[in-house]
């Protein structure tokens, strides 16, 4: 539901990526964006031009924080160091919630920057549930975990991904960022039904959506957020406003990023599928 | 297999050498073990996805954050140290902006990997991460201009944790700032001869800068970075040489800069236990 626990009850309408080839020209004609979701990580620094350039921003906009380093689902435990700083950026920002994903990506504290799959196991869900409550306790702010775009399948694996996210979610008490784009690209790459995995998730869960483009290659199909959003995505986006109403929406164009007006563009067009009548498919 | 045991298994595989998806099925690396196959592609074939996603994404990081260093070595030789360094000595922080923190230790004790002229390389290497450093380390409440006419005797003053300072042995400062380093161009027909300097690499509003800095303006400031009352500062710089006749001018720059601050109270000690 578009306003709900896991998204601080707001309704935020359609946002893009904060970037920096797009800070002169927000800065120079301070457009109309409903809200900027900011990568935490790139912010989470003591000083200089990134603390700087946020303060601007906060300003005029309304600011969402996202997260790419937590790593739920790594077995070790949650950095400490990192939970403070993230701690005092949601202290300058005010996010209404916090996003990060469920997947792992540390070992032994060597970091592969990446957003690596887990493996499907009531075990990694239960472990994954506990990280997520610990650091909600401590950041004092809703969590919503994002389902990632993956490239691999584990033989441990005893449920399917969307049951997985349920079963963690559940566990956590917690919301979603509901990435269209990833169900596609993993449906792709998995060879399931993208619908099933939408109609499994629980609306009353989805604090955001994410939408994005991708690149296709030969056997396989890259989250690669340089391209425009596909009309098969944009499908799945519409199937799932119609479950969860009009949720807070984010297009995340990150490399090749054109100029500022063609990525607001693209953001917009979740517009045409979001009205006040949208018919919510039932349960 | 439990989740520690499978992460364990598959970051050790994502992180090693650049490799084809043949050595991921060789037996020391049994991908099959733990990742499925499907119609397309074998079980090393889809962890290999994420073994090159790795070495770009790791690669590509250390070559924004030491474009001098790349220029000076040249595009194979900082490659391949680039792979060395990051097998020893992969990311143990949450950004990857700290990647390249232990890359001068480390190639102190490898210098087979730092060419020709192991000094110069060094020297690019501390002035890159003092750039990084500079960008985004804390800036402190300022002591301006106006502040230094009630400078009291009692008053306890430091550096600003962005100003890194540095002793180089050639003005590499002049190569990270050329025209090779923005067109990205390999420094081919340029020879940097040896001539020890000293600089304070910088931010202001926004932007890190270099400064060339006198050799006793240099001790005084490196005193000032340990903070203190200005006559300890002095007393520890000068070493009982005579007060340096631009003292006062350097004073008012470094306060125009915006590089002085209040100290910060030492850290009261834990009594100790009965």
């Amino acid at each position: 539901m578009p306003a709900n626990r896991f998204n601080g009850y707001t309704d935020l309408g359609v946002g893009i990526g904060l970037r920096i080839p797009h800070y002169q020209h927000i800065f120079a004609n301070k457009p109309v964006v409903d809200w900027f979701e900011i990568i935490s990580e790139n912010f989470m620094v003591d000083g200089g031009r990134p603390l700087e350039v946020l303060d601007q921003i906060l300003e005029r906009y309304r600011v969402v924080q996202h997260g790419v380093s937590m790593y739920f689902g790594s077995a070790e435990r949650l950095n400490r160091d990192h939970l403070r700083r993230l701690k005092a950026l949601v202290k300058r920002t005010n996010t209404p919630w916090l996003t990060d994903h469920l997947c792992w990506g540390s070992v032994d504290g060597r970091y592969t920057h990446d957003l690596l799959p887990m493996p499907y196991t009531f075990e990694a869900a239960r472990v994954t549930a506990r990280k997520i409550r610990e650091a909600r306790d401590f950041l004092e702010v809703p969590i919503a975990v994002e389902n990632v775009s993956s490239y691999a399948e584990f033989h441990v694996s005893q449920m399917t991904e969307w049951e997985f996210l349920n079963e963690v979610v559940e566990r956590a008490d917690c919301g979603i960022l509901l990435d269209v784009n990833n169900i596609y690209v993993s449906s792709r790459n998995h060879s399931f039904n993208p619908y099933e995995y939408l109609n499994s998730v629980p609306p009353e869960r989805v604090a955001q959506i994410h939408v994005a483009g991708h690149s296709k290659y030969e056997k396989y199909i890259l989250d690669t957020h340089d391209h425009p959003v596909i009309t098969p995505v944009w499908k799945l986006y519409d199937h799932a406003i119609r479950r969860c109403g009009n949720t807070a929406t984010l297009l995340e164009w990150d490399d090749r990023i054109p100029s500022f007006e063609r990525v607001h563009a693209e953001a917009r067009k979740a517009e045409k599928f979001r009205s006040a009548d949208v018919e919510l498919i039932p349960g | 297999m439990k989740l520690a045991e499978l992460q364990r298994l598959m970051a050790a595989d994502v992180m090693r050498p650049l490799t084809t998806a043949d050595d991921l099925i060789s037996p020391q690396n049994q991908a099959s073990l733990y990742v499925k196959p499907n119609d397309t592609l074998t079980s090393a074939e889809r962890l290999q996805i994420y073994n090159r996603g790795y070495w770009y994404r790791v690669l590509d990081s250390l070559r924004e954050d030491f474009p001098g260093l790349r220029v000076l070595l040249g595009e194979t030789a900082f490659t391949n140290l680039s792979e060395a360094y990051l097998a020893d000595c992969p990311s143990t922080s949450f950004t990857l902006v700290n990647l390249g923190s232990k890359l001068e230790d480390w190639l102190r004790l490898n210098p087979q990997w730092a060419g020709r002229h192991a000094d110069l390389t060094l020297d690019m290497v501390r002035l890159e991460w003092a750039h990084i450093e500079a960008f985004d380390r804390a800036a402190l409440k300022e002591i301006g201009p106006e502040d230094l006419a009630e400078f009291s005797s009692t008053l306890k003053i430091q550096l600003q944790p962005h100003v890194r300072l540095l002793d180089l042995q050639y003005p590499v400062d002049e190569l990270r700032t050329g025209a090779e380093i923005r067109a990205g161009a390999r420094a081919t027909g340029r020879r940097l001869t040896k001539a020890p300097l000293f600089v304070a690499v910088h931010r202001n509003d926004g932007y890190v800068y270099y400064r060339r800095l006198e050799p006793a303006e240099f001790n005084i400031l490196q005193s000032l970075q340990r903070g203190g009352r200005l006559s300890t500062v002095l007393t520890r710089a000068l070493h009982n040489q005579p007060v340096p006749a631009d003292l006062q001018q350097w004073f008012a720059a470094w306060a125009q800069l915006g590089w002085l601050c209040h100290a910060k109270p030492p850290r009261k000690r834990r009594p100790a236990e009965p």
